[in-house]
């Protein structure tokens, strides 16, 4: 039950956020992020709990029918990566508002990030697969409006729509393997699913569900080669960098492996998709964040670089790599978090990110160049900070691999030497050396763009100096992700003399060399010229073009832009798709007609035809309109006199509102007349004629069959004592239909919008695709 | 061209018009009716307005943008679901408390009700956008 309030809180906030920023302006930041990180210190709090008594569950039905709960869990590793959300989000929500200033979206963009941070927290606590799987489209959501912040420039709108393509696609990836894990399983809920592993493993579709799950979790954690919309994604404001791009959004794919692995590892294929990914996608991230010299994309190719370590560490599966994976994910949101809010206070502060232009800023900036320095040691992986003590643990993994040790331990030097040179170009350049001159004076940033890294940074100094305080925390967290093992973590910043501080020192003194060598070329470089033709990101550019051609050639096709011709499409598709099964099952028509009309109904029946015949044969538009008029209200009419009074009312009042429309853009219609050739007259009067017929033959034959359905039966009788009502139609709609009306009213609502987008185009003299 | 017969029928028409779509809104569990014909009344009796008074006018008498309406009709529908789920039953169950009545007997009040309120102003707010729209081309 506290677990759904935890997400619920956030939510409220998100709603409220435009509010409070119309209301207090300058005070927004402190006054939003004052609840989040009073739900922080909640979280927190739990903690111990968690350590001592296992998991906390907590269980709603949401759509029992279909497997759906809002049920949660709070176990190790979600209480980790809870806290990392709710505190790096309280810290981000003051930076942000120094950020932005008063910018006139603040609100909106409020509301955004808040509802970000309550649909991570709700994808990181859901015990659910199919409400993972929301909370993940959410995050994939927010993480669109937030990329596109800036909606007036291209670049930002184009780097959102490729976040989103990206990450949503893969999503739907993810869906169908938890739709297949689920028919497996027999339940869609973790804590039942757990039990099952072995069937899981052994069972013909794991292949595909372990394909389906990787293409999602790979889509949202940037491993190559979908890893190109994560730089693009630079064109956020910094402080959504720094907490989704950096912090949290990112590693859900990780989270994800890391949560199913119980279900899925500890196989030769686990192993073999996982651990190559994770070592290209470090190697080539951080590799490519040496070239650039935009301190965003140096700071985004690295995290893609670590979020590959991260996929390695979860490929090796052991104990070790586990315990690895959780200290470098938690260093890491610490260090990179505060080095992304370091580059936003410098940028905000000189106005360039370009690191060939900054220099010597820690003499205006001391407090912020503090912050970048311990951050860039937690990166480098220097003591005492955190950054030393995850990258110990890391070369332990690598070390006791259970396959390719040898190998494995020499791609994660190579990329901790490279994510060294990386560090020092990021953190330490622009602090040090002559002071540049950019375009202004710079001076220290106020206290919500310094705080933020600060804390973060030495957060990461703190936990590096006392790591025992981490140790209970990391054990539970590894031991949500490897539940029948073992589970021992000792953190220290000196384990003795041993392999993995040999090989610390080694990528020390490479990683020093490599920095100094890359000090003397400061212009940006281009990685892989070569390869340019094949990157990734082309290959996203090409699809998307090609998609775009092949939607505009099928609507040149099939979208003439004529309703006759929609009319005619429909009606007699409408009447092949419902015709041709009735012959094929051979369908008894009725053969005795019964009809007794009485006198009332056959007056109507003619007035309705007179109706018709009027509308077709008239020659003056206003003349047609009525005619359809007395038709339409013929028919309601007719609904009130066979007992469906609802339908006559909805049906009167959808006539009256035709006519106004017809009236609002009778002057914009061209004139009334006979355009048609007499052919294509002959040809619409069949399809009508035969559409009609048989529509009229629908109807008696359901009148004459025997019809064996219970649903009328138990609706009817069920209404009152269940619904509380006598209108049946009304309580189907409302009660027991009622997510269906849902679901119908909102399309109603897209469908509303869509209309007025097309009109607006119009009036705008927008172009005709 | 204004008609200044269909200004002052329209005067006393559109109120009477709104206050039958709210009728008809609440009766509807029990008697023909419903927030669907409840909200396309109530649209006709802004499309009156817009026909009579113009488009400026009939903006000015809804107060909100037809925008805001469709939102706040889903959020409405939206939230009638989640005191069943706050007692534990699945999303959407319908709830009911015996409102005591000063006169004598009591009135069922439900979640259906506001489920209902939500599809009226969602009618409402999509008819109207578009009808605004269109009298503004």
């Amino acid at each position: 039950m506290n677990l759904l309030i935890v997400l619920l809180i956030p939510f409220g906030l998100a709603a409220a956020a435009p509010g409070v920023c119309h209301l207090t302006n300058r005070l927004t930041g402190w006054l939003l992020a004052a609840p989040v990180a009073a739900l922080t210190v909640l979280v927190a709090a739990w903690g111990p709990d968690v350590w001592r008594e296992g998991p906390r569950l907590s269980h709603l039905p949401w759509a029992p029918s279909i497997g759906l709960s809002l049920s949660f869990r709070l176990d190790g590793l979600s209480w980790l990566f809870a806290l990392l959300i709710t505190g790096i989000g309280a810290l981000v929500t003051v930076y942000a508002g120094a950020y932005l200033g008063a910018h006139p979206r603040l609100g909106r963009f409020y509301a955004s990030l808040l509802f970000f941070l309550a649909s991570m927290l709700g994808l990181v606590l859901a015990d659910n697969l199919l409400l993972l799987f929301v909370f993940w489209e959410l995050t994939s959501i927010s993480s669109y409006l937030l990329i596109g912040f800036d909606q007036e420039r291209e670049a930002a709108r184009r780097a959102a729509l490729q976040a989103l393509l990206v990450t949503a696609g893969g999503g739907l990836a993810l869906l169908a393997g938890f739709v297949l894990l689920g028919q497996i399983g027999g339940s869609f809920e973790l804590s039942a699913l757990f039990p099952q592993a072995a069937t899981v493993r052994g069972h013909s579709f794991y292949g595909p569900i372990l394909g389906l799950i990787l293409l999602g979790a790979f889509t949202k954690s940037a491993q190559f080669p979908f890893h190109f919309w994560l730089p693009a994604a630079m064109e956020a404001p910094t402080p959504v960098s720094a907490y989704l791009h950096a912090a949290t959004m990112v590693k859900a794919g990780v989270y994800l492996l890391a949560r199913l692995s119980p279900l899925l590892a500890d196989t030769q294929a686990w192993f073999w998709s996982l651990t190559p990914a994770g070592a290209i996608t470090m190697l080539v991230g951080a590799i490519t964040a040496l070239c650039k010299t935009d301190l965003k994309q140096i700071l985004a190719y690295s995290t893609v670089s670590v979020l590959g370590i991260l996929t390695f560490l979860a490929g090796l599966g052991t104990v070790t790599a586990l315990e690895a994976l959780a200290v470098y994910l938690l260093a890491h949101s610490l260090y990179k978090g505060a080095l992304f809010l370091v580059a936003g206070a410098i940028d905000h502060e000189t106005g360039t990110r370009d690191t060939s232009q900054l220099g010597g800023l820690r003499h205006s900036m001391p407090l912020t160049a503090a912050a970048g320095l311990i951050a860039a040691l937690s990166m480098a992986g220097l003591p005492p900070v955190l950054g030393f003590i995850s990258k110990e643990t890391l070369y332990e993994a690598g070390l006791r691999a259970p396959q390719h040790a040898v190998v494995l331990t020499k791609l994660l030097v190579v990329t901790a030497v490279a994510l060294f040179a990386v560090a020092g170009a990021a953190g330490v350049r622009p602090f040090f050396g002559p002071p540049q001159a950019p375009g202004r004076q710079p001076h220290e940033a106020p206290v919500g763009l310094w705080l933020g890294p600060v804390i973060l940074a030495f957060g990461g100094l703190l936990f590096g100096l006392i790591p025992g305080r981490l140790e209970q925390a990391v054990e539970t967290a590894v031991r949500a992700v490897a539940p029948d093992r073992s589970v021992q973590v000792r953190l220290s910043l000196y384990h003795g003399l041993n392999p993995a501080l040999m090989l610390s020192a080694l990528s020390v003194a490479a990683g020093f060399f490599l920095y100094r060598l890359h000090a003397r070329y400061p212009g940006p470089i281009e990685p892989w010229p070569a390869l340019a033709r094949l990157a990734p990101a082309r290959a996203y550019e090409s699809a998307l073009l090609a998609l775009n051609r092949l939607a505009s050639w099928q609507t040149q096709r099939l979208q003439s832009g004529y309703l006759r011709s929609y009319l005619l499409i429909i009606v007699t598709a409408a009447l092949g798709l419902s015709a041709v099964p009735m012959v094929m099952h051979r369908v008894v028509l009725p053969l005795s007609l019964d009809l007794n009309p009485r006198w009332h109904e056959l007056l109507l029946g003619t007035v309705i035809l007179a109706g018709i015949v009027t509308a077709v044969r008239t020659t003056s538009r206003l003349t047609a309109v009525a005619s359809l008029g007395v038709v339409g209200l013929g028919i309601a009419l007719l609904f009130a006199w066979l007992g469906a009074p609802d339908l006559a009312m909805t049906q009167l009042a959808v006539e009256t509102l035709t006519v106004i429309l017809l009236v609002l853009v009778l002057y914009h219609l061209p004139d009334f007349s006979r355009l048609t050739p007499a052919r294509g007259r002959r040809r619409d009067a069949t399809v009508a004629l035969a559409a009609g017929g048989f529509m009229a033959l629908l109807v008696l034959i359901v009148n004459s069959t025997e019809s064996d359905s219970r649903l009328a039966a138990y609706f009817l009788e069920q209404a009152r004592p269940l619904g509380r009502g006598c209108n049946v139609v009304n309580v189907i709609l409302t009660d027991f239909r009622a997510l269906d009306t849902l679901g119908e009213i909102t399309v109603l609502a897209v469908a509303a919008v869509g209309v007025y987008g097309l009109i607006r185009l119009r009036l705008h003299g927008g172009r005709r695709a | 061209m204004r008609s200044l017969i269909l200004v002052t029928a329209s005067r006393y028409l559109a109120p009477l018009l709104l206050a039958a779509s709210v009728w008809i809104l609440l009766r509807g569990h029990n008697e023909p009716g419903g927030g669907f014909a409840g909200g396309l009344l109530a649209s006709a009796a802004f499309a009156l307005k817009v026909v009579s008074n113009g488009v400026a006018a009939a903006r000015r008498a809804l107060r909100v943008d037809p925008h805001w309406l469709l939102g706040a009709g889903l959020l409405t529908a939206l939230t009638s679901g989640l005191p069943a789920l706050l007692a534990g039953r699945p999303f959407l169950t319908a709830g009911w408390i015996a409102v005591p009545l000063p006169a004598a007997g009591s009135w069922d009040a439900g979640t259906v009700l506001w489920f209902d309120a939500g599809v009226y102003l969602v009618v409402l707010g999509a008819v109207l956008l578009i009808v605004f729209t269109l009298a503004e081309e």
